[in-house]
């Protein structure tokens, strides 16, 4: 009977071991404020934590934030655990502190998008629009 | 996934397929409906509990400790933590799982955040559902958690069998203030932050409280607890078991099941016909021009909110089933 919209919903997520989370409730705040539900988990999630509450909240979404320089090594572990639990859909963004020599390498991955910092959140509310994609 | 797949995956215990079901339900849709009207059958195992109190009385952290008890006693946890919309953006954001962020390692648990979504009544209306699809799924519990701030939380309290009502010993201020409506649905009281001072004036007052109330079957126990530090948390279970039991088993249970039963089709119908009244309103200018003549003193709200009913029957009967 419905034939709204769904609402956007998106996880926004720390991983590892920093424990400096402005950048990511800014973003969390932002989302909100455009209109989309936002499941913010906090600080220090392990990637297996990240990927099931993925799971459990049925996002559209999974945004990463991180600024220990770990990405290449957890960004990879957070999406086998996406994919162990049959998590294959969703749209894949980060942010954080990133090499731009970085970048492609995580854009393979699977990121749609990698905002460093500074970025308008303007820009990020506009990708997750656009992209989120809608399922059945 | 079909709605006949989903119930299927569903009782299968699959995890995905109960968060997709979840979903659906939630929005509404006619997938949905599917759903829940073919897992309902399933339902009626679990035991269903809701967790409300106003804002900072730590209800997050009591759910999470109260999750963690069910555990150590075998038994499987599903979670509904509800948060409001922004009224403005309709956006919200849901923070109950950092309070939580041991559980979601436990394949026993599961916990999905609920946004208000604002829509008066419809709330109780899609919390009943979530909590029927965790029921159909096999969760030995299922916690509803929902700030007691107003008539939707009243309602939600229809979604559950036990409903635990969370204050703190701060000032009284808030067992002062707590609604009417919400005491007379708690069957479990917990003081909660009960190493703070002032904790036994709060109980005394709850005391006082329900001997004014009127009699019940079941007599509500006061628990103290520090949700922090576990302290109580055994205690609180044990209650909220003797309170099933007595559900289950009494004599006067089958009367409370009709009475629970009574009160969901009643929110249940008062939801459907209050989108019905917001969709003829919207679509046929009704509304606006009701507004027109109630704000110029035409006509009275009372005729207006009349004809709005009238044209929502005519709407009805020229409709086909959608």
């Amino acid at each position: 009977m419905t034939t709204e919209q769904r609402t956007i919903r998106v996880l926004i997520a720390k991983p590892g071991l920093d424990g400096h989370d402005r950048g990511a409730k800014v973003v969390a705040r932002a989302l909100r404020d455009a209109g989309m539900e936002v499941i913010y988990t906090g600080i220090r999630q392990t990637p297996e934590m990240i990927a099931e509450a993925a799971l459990q909240e049925d996002v559209q979404v999974v945004g990463l934030s991180i600024l220990s320089g770990a990405h290449l090594e957890l960004f990879p572990r957070v999406i086998a655990e996406l994919k162990q639990r049959g998590v294959d859909d969703v749209l894949l963004f980060c942010g954080g502190i990133i090499p731009e020599a970085d970048v492609p390498a995580i854009q393979a991955m699977g990121f749609a998008g990698v905002f460093g910092p500074g970025t308008d959140t303007g820009v990020i509310i506009e990708f997750v629009r656009e992209h989120a994609k809608e399922r059945a | 996934m079909d709605a006949a797949e989903l119930v299927a995956r569903v009782a299968a215990g699959e995890r995905r397929a109960l968060a997709r079901a979840i979903t659906h339900v939630e929005a509404d849709s006619a997938t949905g409906r599917a759903v829940l009207a073919g897992l309902y059958p399933r339902t009626g195992r679990a035991h269903t509990i809701g967790v409300t109190g106003s804002a900072g009385v730590g209800k997050s952290t009591l759910v999470a400790a109260l999750a963690r008890e069910q555990r150590r006693r075998g038994r499987s946890v599903g979670i509904v933590a509800v948060d409001p919309s922004s009224p403005f953006s309709h956006g919200a954001i849901l923070g109950d799982r950092i309070r939580m962020q041991d559980l979601t390692a436990d394949a026993g648990v599961f916990m999905r955040s609920m946004a208000s979504r604002g829509n008066l009544g419809g709330l109780a209306e899609t919390a009943s559902g979530v909590v029927d699809v965790f029921d159909a799924a096999g969760y030995d519990a299922v916690i509803v958690e929902t700030v007691g701030a107003g008539q939707d939380e009243v309602e939600v309290a229809t979604a559950t069998e036990s409903t635990v009502l969370v204050s703190t010993p701060a000032g009284g201020d808030d067992v002062q203030s707590m609604k009417a409506g919400l005491m007379e649905i708690a069957q479990v009281m917990v003081v909660n932050k009960a190493d703070l001072a002032g904790v036994e004036t709060t109980v005394m007052q709850l005391r006082g409280l329900l001997a004014i109330a009127p009699p019940r079957g079941w007599q509500p126990p006061i628990v103290k607890t520090v949700a922090r530090t576990n302290e109580g948390i055994g205690e609180l279970v044990d209650a909220l078991d003797k309170h099933r039991a007595y559900l289950r088993g009494s004599t006067h249970a089958e009367v409370e099941r009709r009475e629970l039963a009574r009160a969901q089709i009643i929110a249940l119908a008062r939801a459907a016909l209050y989108r019905e009244a917001l969709a003829t309103a919207a679509h046929e200018g009704v509304l606006a021009g009701l507004v027109e003549e109630v704000a110029t003193r035409r006509r009275d709200p009372r005729a207006a909110a009349q004809a709005l009913l009238a044209a929502v029957w005519r709407h009805r009967s020229g409709a086909h089933e959608a």
